[in-house]
């Protein structure tokens, strides 16, 4: 039987999107140009948390610090104020690369930890680096933050006129602006590019022996090593790739803010929003985590701001109490959906196929 | 930093850092005890613990705001409305935590492993947004009830607050009696049956189910009473400053061994002191990254924790 390719159908209907005029006018009119790319760095970030937690099954509860690695990396290595101006491409790996290491420095010490403990070391070592971002001011900014972080140039065969085409380029045939800040495709595509890639990457690492490794130091570390399954080895391999994809996601949200945020938004709430995400979806289940990213980012993002601004124009509130603000509220239902999924639905909205459900 | 760090080690100074140390280190305690026993007996990180003590101070501020509006610290009225306030907080943070354990944990006991680690995260963000509307967004302030002049006479150098003893004094009982309950009821026997094998102590005609409620009774009470101590100690309280005492409180839990009570008092006394001789020498935000950074070395080299034994893995 031939399954439809659904992943690649919905991801043909994001890349074209935006070249409908319906959709095009809908994005403009409810300013979701710079929501969009947001959400799919989150996405990005979800499936890096999806690695470690889905995958190998370990409790990591510092996923936002690789994230404020990486955008911390990128913005030393690309603002003004430093000596190293790297390009976008080079400075994104090397985001990614650094926060790999680290990752590889945290966990290796750590890897003969239970859950619990190792949620516990993550957790600390999420703290830890929050607190070191804060103290060396004088590298990172700090709470002035880096910036501006230079937007990435445009490559050569996009920008370059074709003397067979009226001397147009591929940008003015796609009618896109080149400027990042007014167009907010370029960063739309960039970061749905990524999302793409590292969607098909992790699929393909997921059916490997690296995958069917992870699987099996998921479902019984003990048995796994029995069978000759390095479960150290394979758990580092995880919080790596985790790191790895985590800092990459950190250095696209620092280039598309153009600044570093302050080292306090990288805390432990963003580790469990990114947590509570991944696990609404469906632990290990790659589809499942884009939808706990759509549903929890898209719900803080899109759907809080518009029925705050909504509720305010009806002048529903009009001495401005705090319990009748909208977005007051978010942490409760945040919390009601947790206690209801786990309740009813322990595996998440959509399942992974091979999940042991003994 | 030197120079500073040697024109502060005056003796005065270290002694009152050690006493900050140890009244705070008995406040983790009482809130690392829900902590420990509640993971001794369901292996459950109840991160809402925290927040259920956030609430007790959210309490204690209502409290002291319609009680004891113009009540001269260190009255017989002030000391009669703190313990009335000392019963009636961990009543309520008591039925609170056990409520949560009825409705929520209990129905995922054979649930996969996350389930309730994630539902306890779900109900801390559902306690946070109560305190959140309970006290608003900002920092509320709460009342002194006890004069904070220093018992050691004004023109001493070392300081010892009223607070200070009543914390001292509050929480030892509570401790010793802990420990005697646990250890010579039966109750206590039941606990510590459920803690080693549920399904043994069940076929042993134990009511799991009530064990359990009674371990989420006296860890939501003795987080109350925790609550009422740092209202009165701190007089400055918010919606989110509940995971951050949580944090602390679970820590010291992890460094005296989780599930371990007097390991708990141990590691809570460490981690006031180490937090109090950060901050009085370096800065709070030092102090916070000493505590985790701690807690991780422990975690590498004794992951049973100081007075933890050493479990195998079962099989």
């Amino acid at each position: 039987m031939h399954r439809i390719p659904w992943g690649l159908l919905i991801f043909a209907g994001l890349a074209a999107g935006p070249f409908i005029p319906l959709v095009q006018t809908f994005v403009l009119e409810n300013n979701l140009g710079s929501t969009l790319p947001s959400l799919f760095i989150g996405a990005i970030l979800g499936l890096a948390l999806n690695v470690v937690l889905g995958n190998a099954g370990q409790l990591h509860l510092g996923i936002a610090a690789f994230y404020g690695i990486g955008a911390f990396t990128m913005a030393i290595l690309q603002v003004a104020i430093y000596p190293f101006q790297w390009g976008f491409w080079p400075a994104l790996l090397m985001a990614a690369l650094v926060s790999a290491f680290i990752g590889i420095v945290l966990s290796s010490p750590t890897l003969r930890l239970r859950g619990d403990y190792l949620a516990l070391v993550t957790l600390g070592f999420g703290v830890i680096t929050i607190t070191l971002l804060r103290k060396f001011d004088e590298i990172t900014g700090g709470k002035q933050t880096l910036n501006p972080i230079p937007t990435p140039k445009l490559p050569e065969f996009l920008t370059s006129p074709y003397t067979w085409w009226d001397n147009k380029s591929l940008l003015n045939l796609l009618e896109l602006g080149d400027d990042w800040s007014k167009e907010y495709r370029l960063f739309y595509f960039l970061t749905l590019g990524f999302l793409a890639a590292i969607y098909w990457l992790l699929r393909n690492i997921e059916r490997s022996r690296l995958g069917r490794a992870w699987l099996a130091v998921r479902e019984d570390e003990l048995a796994a090593t029995c069978m000759g399954i390095n479960a150290a080895r394979m758990k580092l391999a995880a919080f790596a790739l985790s790191a790895g994809i985590a800092g990459l996601a950190g250095g696209l949200y620092a280039v598309k803010t153009g600044t570093t945020n302050e080292p306090t938004y990288f805390d432990f709430s963003l580790s469990v929003t990114v947590l509570c995400a991944v696990i609404l979806g469906g632990l290990g289940s790659r589809n499942g985590v884009l939808l706990g990213i759509l549903f929890i980012n898209g719900f803080e993002l899109i759907l809080a701001p518009q029925l705050d601004s909504y509720l305010q124009k009806l002048n529903f509130n009009p001495e401005g109490k705090n319990y009748l603000k909208f977005s007051n509220w978010k942490l409760m239902i945040f919390g009601l959906a947790l206690l209801l999924m786990m309740r009813f639905r322990p595996y998440g909205i959509i399942p992974e196929r091979r999940a042991n459900r003994g | 930093m030197f120079p500073v760090l040697l024109a502060s080690l005056d003796t005065s100074v270290l002694i009152n850092i050690c006493i900050n140390g140890l009244v705070y280190g008995f406040l983790y305690a009482l809130i690392a005890l829900g902590y420990t026993m509640v993971y001794g007996i369901v292996e459950l990180i109840n991160f809402a613990h925290g927040d259920l003590f956030m609430l007790g101070t959210m309490l204690v501020w209502t409290f002291v705001g319609v009680v004891a509006v113009g009540v001269a610290p260190g009255s017989f009225l002030a000391i009669l409305i703190i313990l009335g306030m000392l019963i009636a907080v961990p009543i309520f943070c008591a039925l609170l935590n056990a409520g949560v354990d009825v409705a929520i944990y209990r129905p995922l006991r054979t649930a996969p492993k996350l389930a309730p680690l994630v539902s306890a995260i779900g109900v801390s963000f559902v306690f946070m947004n109560i305190g959140q509307v309970w006290g608003g967004s900002q920092d509320v302030n709460i009342a002194t009830l006890i004069p904070d002049n220093n018992l050691l006479g004004a023109d001493s150098s070392i300081n010892l607050s009223g607070t200070d003893v009543l914390i001292m004094a509050v929480t030892i009982p509570v401790m010793i009696m802990l420990t005697l309950f646990v250890k010579f009821t039966s109750l206590g026997r039941a606990m510590r049956a459920t803690a080693q094998n549920p399904v043994a102590a069940q076929l042993m005609g134990i009511q799991v189910n009530r064990v359990i409620s009674v371990t989420f009774l006296i860890g939501g009470s003795l987080a109350g009473v925790a609550s009422v101590i740092y209202a009165l100690k701190v007089h400055t309280v918010n919606f989110q400053m509940g995971f951050q005492n949580g944090l602390y409180a679970f820590t010291a839990v992890v460094l005296g061994g989780i599930g371990n009570i007097p390991g708990a008092v141990v590691g809570s006394l460490i981690v006031g002191m180490v937090y109090s001789l950060a901050s009085g020498y370096a800065d709070n935000l030092w102090a916070t990254a000493m505590v985790f950074l701690i807690m991780i070395i422990i975690l590498i080299f004794r992951p049973q924790g100081i007075l933890g034994a050493r479990v195998r893995e079962k099989v």
